[in-house]
């Protein structure tokens, strides 16, 4: 520590040597050291993501007050709310909303419960079991595009895909003529579920069973021997710790699936009622043209998933609540 | 203090891990030569985006040992389906963004674009051009890729009308006959009699797939010779109109009671493999799907004869569709692709695919020498002479019996067309599927089809 | 019997834990288990069977199809024992077109590998200032990372689009790298996140007793215990990234477009497309089928937050 220090001209502050520190303005500035060490590991991230999405993100409320049809670029104009006006008042725009919620809700729930059955098998010892779980994650590593269009074309299709041809081979045996159904057409929007619980199933698999196989084994065996029963092993201890599994992997899941356009796109093009948010807004984009209408959409989404995300994560999840450290 | 030292050290490692990574948003890809987004200059260079159809792909294939080598020029392809593919020239051609030359469009957007200065006139380039031989391209063809104010904007690749195709040996073995020029009614009953003659034939495969060029395609020239129309020469929204709605209830039922199963999915490869695998007896849709039928593989080679489009009040009503060649007005290699059209749309590249594949790949429906090529005749002998005529009767301007307000024959060549006809579709495949009624499908048509109309009477 | 709480191990019981083998389950030692025991685990580990062919088997069904021929591949009832053909696989390679798959598969692995890596070195301090030593708002932050993923990402496209058309990015690797990186990293830091506040407290007490400096605690603690939780992240981005459809086939042209968009031009309305299709499909996904087959065993084990030591 430097020892000697320079009088200080009589306007000039005083200079921060350390004889001359006060002990409380040394904790405040101690204190701000350390918080900004705590963010600095957090900031290349923080800022990377603000820099890539909040720009776009204040281009597309920006271009929503437009009215901007691509193919009429002479007719660019500032509209006010008109674009929001359109989105709440077009009933497709409100079908595709309830769509979304359906399709979301759905496949999430569906493939949880799927997911959870699956991990609870894969958690016992038997024979083949490495393979078993090699083979399930399977689905979730095909290109999503290209699963839509096996479910579409070879299995789907009602005159040569394998669900049609194996209900023709099996009633073949007993002589009988098969039903073919049509299965897109009668069900389009369990046809696009059923594809996208086939794909996220894995997904929910692994995540509940790294869950299962984190559980202390000590405990619940010590509550095997004091008598209690598999489904209350699994009640009273195995389902209260899977809790943030459960829950970790249907946020995960839903934020995905939310965006799903690939399925929806291949499956049904969007039509006989399957149209969900993202398929909205691309043939608003891409068909329509009507880029302020698109916008305005983009918005209203955004806007309302957060609604319901602060909804569930701040009061219902306990995903935000842990202790720190 | 020590660790702040350290940490901002950390900041500033990853700060210029991500400035490099944000740098490296100007380095190019590994699709090839030349630089990314940047201009690559010279003309050695052409960029092409097309659709992903056989006589594409065929395309994609003769380009190096042919026109790369004689030209020096390289050309770089993109394929899409057509959905895709019309999203992204849209957007491209929109923004004229440059990213390509040149680009597959079809007579649907080629009036529009031609009036926004989206793409660059051809009459003093590709047209100009002794061997090219702008007069040998089909007169209806060179009509519809002409813009308002009289420029050429577009060069046919291949054309195709519509006609009907019938398995000629069935109809023999069941006593049926044909005729050159049927009407619907004559089909519909000619559909009900060949119904099951064979086990598990049905009468008739009509699309019936949403999306204003797979059923609408059809069903629009149904309702065009039907008397009916999407807009009247006001601008009037004729949807919901007794001969609109006669049309659609014909289509409809005829689908319901003779046609193919799974039909609200049906497009035309559906169709093109119930077919051929001998699931219906008739089909009406695009002429190019002759060449598939009459293919070496195709289990119904030389059984299928061909009839003209079947009419009702008009004396033709075959569409007429082409993909064509635009080139992008902020495309940055002009010269190369006005280049790559003239060789693509030539006589030379035809007589190239002829002699390397077959003269049942070759892009046809735009040139009469085609057709007048003895070769070609040999090879295409079933339909040749039905093809021509129906591309050579088709009626651009005035498709059925009332005048209408913008061209096109199975569509309205105005930008709005395609998204509200694919909304109306939508319903309409429903109501094949009976999950609606005509009447409700054509009602809710109707308000879809006035906002479009709104906003050209305005003008 | 009470229940015992499970929500989250206290630091003592982790610290007295025994260490666990890597397949530990709910396994019964074979001394404890009944006849009745033995047949009810035989059934269940069938029915596990079962459920992995049944969801297994549309893959199963992508492979065999892709060895088809076109008109085989077409035929209901299927034809499961026709002659196996390479055709489809001949036609992926550029038989038919004269395209070829490698610079999109290339493509495809430098984006894919490239944002990875930049999302890992971004992901680990920022999920380091989240959990070992959090900032205070750390749940705000959390929840804004999220939020960031709620906007379809089909409507931020347009902004995307006339930046990059402006500043001459379109059709180029590096903005593919940028988006998929942002794209992956706020699930990232979840994910390292959750990792991270599973590391015992002692031990990171322990090394900054010691003296460690903070690149030094990152490499000798806490990326080792972290390993698998790191695998499993990296394996995740990889293959959103791979599969990623919308921003490429938009923002690409003929130079950097990905497998993805190489794949949708098989599929054409003229003519039959299966086989080919098929074909394409398994030669797209190909990459990410083997590093996640090769890889799952890391997925689980790091996903079993608290089963690392």
């Amino acid at each position: 520590m430097s020892a000697t220090v320079e009088a200080p001209a009589p306007h000039e502050p005083r200079p921060e040597a350390p004889g001359f520190r006060t002990p409380r303005r040394d904790a405040e500035a101690l204190a701000r050291a350390g918080a900004w060490a705590r963010r600095a590991p957090l900031l290349p991230a923080l800022i990377f993501v603000i820099a890539v999405t909040q720009v776009p993100f204040v281009i597309t409320i920006v271009v929503s007050f437009v009215n901007w049809n691509s193919l009429y670029p002479n007719d660019i104009a500032f509209g006010g709310f008109d674009n929001y006006v359109a989105v709440f008042t077009d009933p497709a725009m409100r079908a595709s909303v309830v769509t979304t919620v359906l399709l979301t809700v759905t496949v999430v729930l569906v493939s949880l419960v799927l997911g959870l059955v699956v991990a609870l098998l894969l958690d016992r010892q038997f024979l083949g079991r490495g393979v078993v779980r090699t083979i399930m994650i399977a689905p979730f590593l095909v290109v999503p595009v290209a699963a839509a269009l096996v479910w579409k074309h070879a299995l789907y299709n009602p005159e040569y895909g394998l669900f049609n041809g194996a209900l023709n081979w099996l009633f073949g045996l007993f002589g009988a003529t098969a039903p073919q159904p049509d299965w897109i057409t009668n069900n389009p929007l369990i046809a696009v579920e059923a594809a996208l619980i086939w794909q996220w199933t894995p997904f929910m698999m692994l995540i509940l069973l790294a869950g299962l196989q984190s559980r202390p084994l000590d405990v619940i065996e010590a509550a095997r021997v004091d008598g209690a029963s598999a489904w209350q092993l699994f009640r009273y201890m195995t389902l209260p710790h899977m809790r943030r599994y459960l829950e970790l992997a249907a946020l995960l899941g839903s934020i995905y699936i939310v965006q799903n356009f690939d399925a929806v796109f291949t499956i049904t093009s969007g039509g006989l009622g399957t149209a969900n948010l993202p398929y909205t807004i691309y043939q608003q984009f891409f068909q329509a043209h009507d880029y302020g209408a698109a916008s305005a959409a983009g918005v209203v989404v955004v806007i309302g998933t957060i609604a319901i995300a602060t909804f569930a994560l701040r009061s219902v999840s306990t995903l935000l609540k842990e202790e720190n450290r | 203090m020590r660790s702040n030292n350290r940490a901002s050290k950390l900041t500033i490692a990853m700060s210029v891990g991500v400035a490099a990574a944000l740098g490296l948003s100007a380095c190019g890809g590994a699709g090839g030569g030349g630089g990314g987004g940047d201009a690559s200059g010279g003309s050695d260079e052409v960029n092409v985006l097309m659709v992903n159809n056989p006589q594409m792909v065929d395309l994609q294939k003769l380009t190096a040992a042919n026109f790369t080598k004689d030209t020096g020029i390289t050309v770089n392809y993109t394929v899409l389906p057509e959905n895709d593919v019309r999203a992204k020239f849209s957007q491209e051609f929109s923004s004229q963004a440059g990213q390509y030359d040149v680009a597959s469009l079809s007579n649907y957007e080629v009036p529009s674009y031609a009036a926004n200065g989206w793409l660059t006139p051809l009459d003093d380039t590709v047209a100009a051009s002794a061997d090219f031989d702008q007069s040998d391209i089909l007169e209806p063809m060179t009509k519809a890729l002409t813009g308002a104010d009289g420029k050429l904007y577009a060069e046919p690749f291949y054309g195709e009308s519509s006609f009907l195709m019938y398995r000629q040996d069935v109809f023999e073995a069941a006593g049926l006959t044909m005729p050159e020029n049927p009407t619907w009614d004559e089909v519909a009953d000619l559909a009900a009699k060949v119904d099951g003659v064979e086990p598990g034939m049905k009468g008739i495969c009509l699309r019936g797939q949403p999306g204003w060029g797979q059923i609408f395609a059809p069903l629009t020239t149904v309702v065009n010779t039907f008397g009916g129309t999407w807009f009247d020469e006001n601008w009037d929204a004729q949807v919901d109109s007794p001969e609109f709605t006669e049309a659609v209830d014909f289509y409809v039922k005829l689908v319901q009671d003779h046609g193919e199963a799974g039909a609200p999915q049906a497009g035309f490869t559906e169709c093109l493999n119930n077919l051929q695998q001998g699931k219906v007896a008739m089909w009406y849709d695009a002429t190019s799907a002759a060449g598939s039928l009459e293919a070496d593989d195709s289990p119904v080679k030389g059984k299928i004869g061909y009839a003209a489009a079947p009419v009702k009040e008009t004396d033709s009503s075959g569409w007429l569709y082409t993909w064509a060649w635009g080139i992008q007005k902020a495309g940055k290699n002009q010269d190369a692709a006005a280049k790559f059209v003239e060789w693509a749309s030539s006589k030379e590249y035809e007589q190239l695919v002829a002699d390397e594949i077959g003269w049942s790949s070759v892009p046809a429906g735009k040139r009469t020498s085609t057709y007048d090529n003895a070769d070609y005749q040999a090879a295409a002998a079933p339909f040749y002479q039905q093809t021509e005529d129906a591309i050579v009767d088709a009626k651009v301007d005035d498709p059925g019996v009332q005048p209408r307000p913008a061209a096109g024959i199975q569509f309205v060549a105005v930008p709005e067309f395609a998204d509200m006809a694919t909304q109306v579709s939508q319903d309409v495949s429903a109501a094949i599927a009976g999950q609606q009624t005509v009447e409700e499908a054509l009602t809710k048509g109707q308000s879809l089809a006035e906002k479009v109309s709104e906003k050209y009477q305005d003008q | 019997m009470t229940a015992p709480t499970l929500d989250r191990p206290t630091t003592a019981a982790v610290a007295t834990r025994p260490r666990r083998a890597p397949r530990a389950s709910s396994a019964r030692t074979s001394a404890g288990r009944t006849l009745g025991g033995r047949v009810r685990g035989g059934l269940l580990g069938l029915v596990a069977w079962i459920v992995g062919l049944a969801f297994f088997a549309p893959v199963a069904w992508m492979v065999l199809t892709s060895f088809h021929s076109e008109t085989d591949a077409a035929t209901n009832p299927p034809s499961i024992f026709a002659p196996l053909t390479l055709d489809g696989y001949a036609n992926f390679f550029g038989a038919n077109s004269g395209a070829s798959p490698w610079p999109p598969l290339i493509n495809s692995a430098t984006a894919s590998v490239v944002s990875t890596l930049l999302v890992l070195a971004l992901a680990l301090p920022a999920a380091y200032a989240l959990s070992i030593r959090p900032v205070t708002k750390w749940s705000d932050v959390m929840f804004f990372f999220l939020s960031t993923k709620m906007l379809p990402m089909v409507a931020g496209l347009l902004p995307i689009y006339l930046i990059a058309s402006r500043i001459g990015a379109l059709d180029s690797v590096g903005l593919l790298i940028v988006l998929y990186t942002s794209m992956n990293l706020p699930i990232a830091v979840w994910m390292m996140r959750s990792f991270l506040s599973e590391i015992p407290v002692e031990i990171l007490e322990a090394a900054a007793l010691d003296g460690a400096s903070l690149p030094s605690i990152f490499r000798r603690v806490i990326i080792p215990i972290s390993g698998p939780g790191l695998a499993a992240t990296a394996l995740i981005c990889f293959i959103f990234s791979w599969n990623e459809l919308l921003f490429a086939s938009v923002l690409t042209s003929t130079q950097a477009f990905t497998a993805p968009v190489f794949l949708t031009s098989f599929v054409t309305s003229q003519g039959l497309f299966l086989a080919k299709v098929c074909a394409a499909a398994v030669a797209v996904s190909f990459p990410v089928l083997v590093a996640g087959f090769a890889a799952q065993d890391k997925l689980v084990q790091g996903l079993s937050l608290g089963a690392v030591k």
